[in-house]
C-alpha cells in the first residue's frame, strides 16, 4: 500500500572533533529489503548504526524512518516506533535470567511495564511467550539460567532473540556472527533466514558467507563514504570493492 | 525439570515466609520480654533507619543509582514535621506523615531533574552537592530551620486512639511502618516495573534499544525512594523530638549507604542486619571507647572483604555451619 521507504538516510555526516567518520552517506532502504553493509574496519559501519538507532547525534543530514523525520528523536522512541537493533559486543542483562531478559523485550510496549504493585507472577502469559520464543531456537532448557551463564553462541542467539521479540519493522544487526564458531554461526544464519514475512533488515557483517546467504543488497562503506551500492551479484563483481578488500590492503 | 524448579522455589519461598513471620513475632514480643528501655529505643531506631536504608537499596541495588543525597530526603521529612509543628501548629499524625512523604518526594523529584542529567560518577557527585545544598539551607536559614540549634519541642502525636508517646508504644509505630515499607518495596521490586528497574541497573543501553525511557524509570525510582526516606524522616523527628542539621548531613548519607552495603545490596530485608550492626555497635562502642569509629571501620572493612554479599548472605552460611551441614556448592542467585 505505502510506497514510503522504510529508512532514508539523506547526506548523513558525523564528525568526532576534526575526525570525519561519515561523509554524506545517503542510503534508502525499502520495506522488506535485506541490506548488508560491508567495509573494512573503521569504515564507520557501527557509527552509522548508532546514528540510525538514535544513540549518537549526527553532525549533518537527516534520518527518516517509516515516513517520519526522526533525526532528533530519542533512541527509545525510535525503538517504540519499530526499530530494533543488536550490538556487536553482546549486550544482555547479565544478572537476570534468560526468561527475564526476553520478558523485558516483550513487555517494552505494554502498559504493564508501569505496574508497580502487582507481582510478576500475575503476568504468566508474558513468561509463556518468552519461553515459546526460546523453544523456537532450542534454548528452552536455559530459560532459568542467568544470562551471564550462557555460552557465547547462546548469548549471540539471545541477543538476536531480544531484538526479534520487539516485533520490529526494521532490524539492525551489528555483526551477529562475530567470534562464533562456524557451527554456531550457521545457527544464527538459520535464525535470520527463518524470519520471512518482509522483515526489513540491515546487517553489518565481515563474514561474506553470512552476507551472501542472508542479504539481497549490499552497500559498501569506505572511510565514511558509500563507494558502492546495489544487488549482491553486481557488488560482488565490482572492481572498486575488490580493490578495497583485496588490492587496497596490499 | 521446570516443575521441579517450581517446587524448589515454592519450598524456598515458604522458608522465607516462615523466617520473616518468626522475625516479626519476635520483634512484636521484644518490648514485652523485659528488654531494657534503652534497647527498645535502639531497636526503634533500627526500624526507622531500616526504612531509609531500604529506600536507598531500591536505588543502589535495583536501579543502579548510587545516591548520596538520601539523608537530605530523610531530613526533609524530619524538618517537615518540625516546621509543621512549630510554625503551623500542625501535629496530627496522618496529615504530618502525608506532608513529610510529599515534601521528601517533591525534593527527590527536583533532585532528579538535576542529577539524572548525568549517570555513574557524575550522578554521585551531583547528589553529594545536592545533599550539601539542603544541609546548607538547614544550617543557615535560621529563621525557618533554627540553624545549628535545630528545632526542639516536637511531640509524638496520637495514632488514632493510641497514645504512643511512651517508648514502647512508639516502638510499635515504627515497627508497623517498617513492615509496611518492606512489603511495599518487595512488591515493587517483584513487579513488572521492578524488572524494568533491574534492566536499567544491568544494561541501560539495551533498555533504550528496547524502547524504554531509561531516564523516566530512574526518575520514578528516585521519587518513590524519596517517599520512603520521608517516612523514615518523619518517624525520626518524632523519635528524637528534635531535628538538627546533622540528620541530613553528608555523613548521614554515607552512613545510610554503609548500612545498605553491610546488610546486602539488592536484598531489601538484608538492610535490617546492616542497620542493627551500625546502630548497636555505634551506641555500645561509644560508651566503651572514644575510638569507636575506628572499630566500626574495621567491621565495615571485614564485611566488605569477607562477606561481600552483605551480612544477610552470612547468616544462612553461619546457620548451616552451626547445623554442621556443608555449605551449598551453588552460589545463591541474587
Amino acid at each position: 500500500m505505502t510506497t514510503e521507504p522504510c529508512l532514508v538516510l539523506d547526506r548523513v555526516s558525523k564528525r568526532f572533533g576534526s575526525l570525519s567518520v561519515l561523509e554524506d552517506v545517503s542510503i534508502t532502504i525499502r520495506s522488506g529489503e535485506r541490506c548488508g553493509i560491508i567495509g573494512p574496519n573503521g569504515a564507520g559501519k557501527s557509527t552509522l548504526f548508532n546514528i540510525i538507532a538514535g544513540e549518537l547525534p549526527l553532525t549533518r543530514g537527516t534520518v527518516r524512518f517509516l515516513g517520519h523525520d526522526v533525526t532528533r528523536v530519542s533512541a527509545h522512541t525510535r525503538a517504540r516506533r519499530g526499530l530494533a537493533r543488536t550490538f556487536q559486543t553482546t549486550t544482555l542483562f547479565p544478572r537476570l535470567t534468560v526468561i527475564e531478559n526476553l520478558v523485558l523485550a516483550l513487555q517494552a510496549h505494554s502498559a504493564e511495564r508501569f505496574a508497580m504493585f502487582v507481582p510478576r507472577r500475575r503476568y504468566r502469559a508474558r513468561d509463556e511467550a518468552a519461553r515459546a520464543l526460546l523453544e523456537r531456537v532450542g534454548l528452552g532448557a536455559r530459560a532459568e539460567a542467568l544470562a551471564d551463564a550462557l555460552g557465547y553462541g547462546e548469548k549471540r542467539q539471545v541477543e538476536i532473540l531480544l531484538a526479534l521479540a520487539q516485533r520490529p519493522k526494521l532490524l539492525l544487526l551489528d555483526e551477529p556472527t562475530a567470534g562464533l564458531a562456524p557451527s554456531d554461526a550457521s545457527l544464527v544464519t538459520e535464525m535470520l533466514k527463518r524470519e520471512h514475512g518482509g522483515l526489513t533488515m540491515v546487517l553489518i557483517e565481515h563474514d561474506m558467507g553470512v552476507v551472501f546467504d542472508v542479504v539481497d543488497r549490499l552497500t559498501v562503506l569506505h572511510y565514511g563514504r558509500v563507494v558502492a551500492d546495489g544487488p549482491v551479484e553486481t557488488i560482488r563483481g565490482d572492481a572498486t570493492v575488490q580493490e578495497i578488500y583485496l588490492g587496497g590492503a596490499l | 525439570m521446570t516443575l521441579r524448579r517450581a517446587q524448589d522455589d515454592g519450598a524456598q519461598r515458604r522458608r522465607w515466609v516462615v523466617a520473616a513471620a518468626g522475625g516479626f513475632v519476635v520483634a512484636l514480643l521484644l518490648p514485652r520480654l523485659g528488654v531494657p528501655t534503652f534497647y527498645v529505643s535502639l531497636l526503634t531506631q533500627t526500624w526507622i533507619f531500616a526504612i531509609v536504608a531500604m529506600s536507598l537499596d531500591l536505588l543502589v541495588g535495583f536501579t543502579g543509582l548510587v545516591n548520596f543525597s538520601q539523608a537530605a530526603l530523610f531530613g526533609v521529612g524530619a524538618y517537615a514535621v518540625a516546621i509543621a509543628a512549630t510554625r503551623f501548629h500542625l501535629t496530627a499524625f496522618a496529615p504530618v506523615m502525608a506532608l513529610g512523604i510529599v515534601s521528601a518526594m517533591l525534593t527527590a523529584a527536583i533532585f532528579g531533574l538535576v542529577a539524572l542529567r548525568s549517570e555513574g560518577v557524575g550522578f554521585i557527585i551531583i547528589t553529594i552537592a545536592l545533599n550539601e545544598i539542603v544541609w546548607g539551607l538547614a544550617y543557615q536559614w535560621v529563621s525557618v530551620s533554627g540553624g545549628d540549634n535545630g528545632i526542639t519541642g516536637i511531640v509524638r502525636p496520637h495514632v488514632g486512639p493510641f497514645d504512643v508517646s511512651a517508648n514502647t508504644g512508639y516502638y510499635y509505630v515504627c515497627l508497623a511502618f517498617f513492615a509496611i515499607s518492606l512489603l511495599l518495596l518487595l512488591l515493587i521490586v517483584r513487579s513488572p516495573f521492578g524488572l524494568v528497574l533491574k534492566g536499567v541497573r544491568e544494561t541501560p543501553r539495551r533498555m533504550r534499544a528496547l524502547g524504554y525511557n531509561v531516564w523516566l524509570y530512574r526518575y520514578l525510582a528516585l521519587t518513590i525512594s524519596g517517599g520512603f526516606a520521608g517516612v523514615a524522616g518523619v518517624l525520626f523527628a518524632w523519635y528524637n523530638q528534635f531535628v538538627g542539621p546533622v540528620a541530613l548531613s553528608l555523613d548521614q548519607s554515607t552512613q545510610i549507604l554503609i548500612m545498605v552495603i553491610l546488610g546486602g545490596i539488592g536484598t531489601l530485608y538484608g538492610q535490617v542486619f546492616g542497620v542493627l550492626v551500625v546502630v548497636f555497635l555505634s551506641n555500645e562502642l561509644s560508651a566503651v571507647t572514644q575510638r569507636w569509629e575506628m572499630v566500626l571501620g574495621v567491621v565495615y572493612f571485614a564485611v566488605v572483604m569477607y562477606a561481600p554479599g552483605g551480612l544477610v548472605k552470612l547468616v544462612p552460611q553461619l546457620w548451616r555451619r552451626l547445623l554442621g551441614r556443608r555449605p551449598a556448592l551453588a552460589t545463591e542467585e541474587p
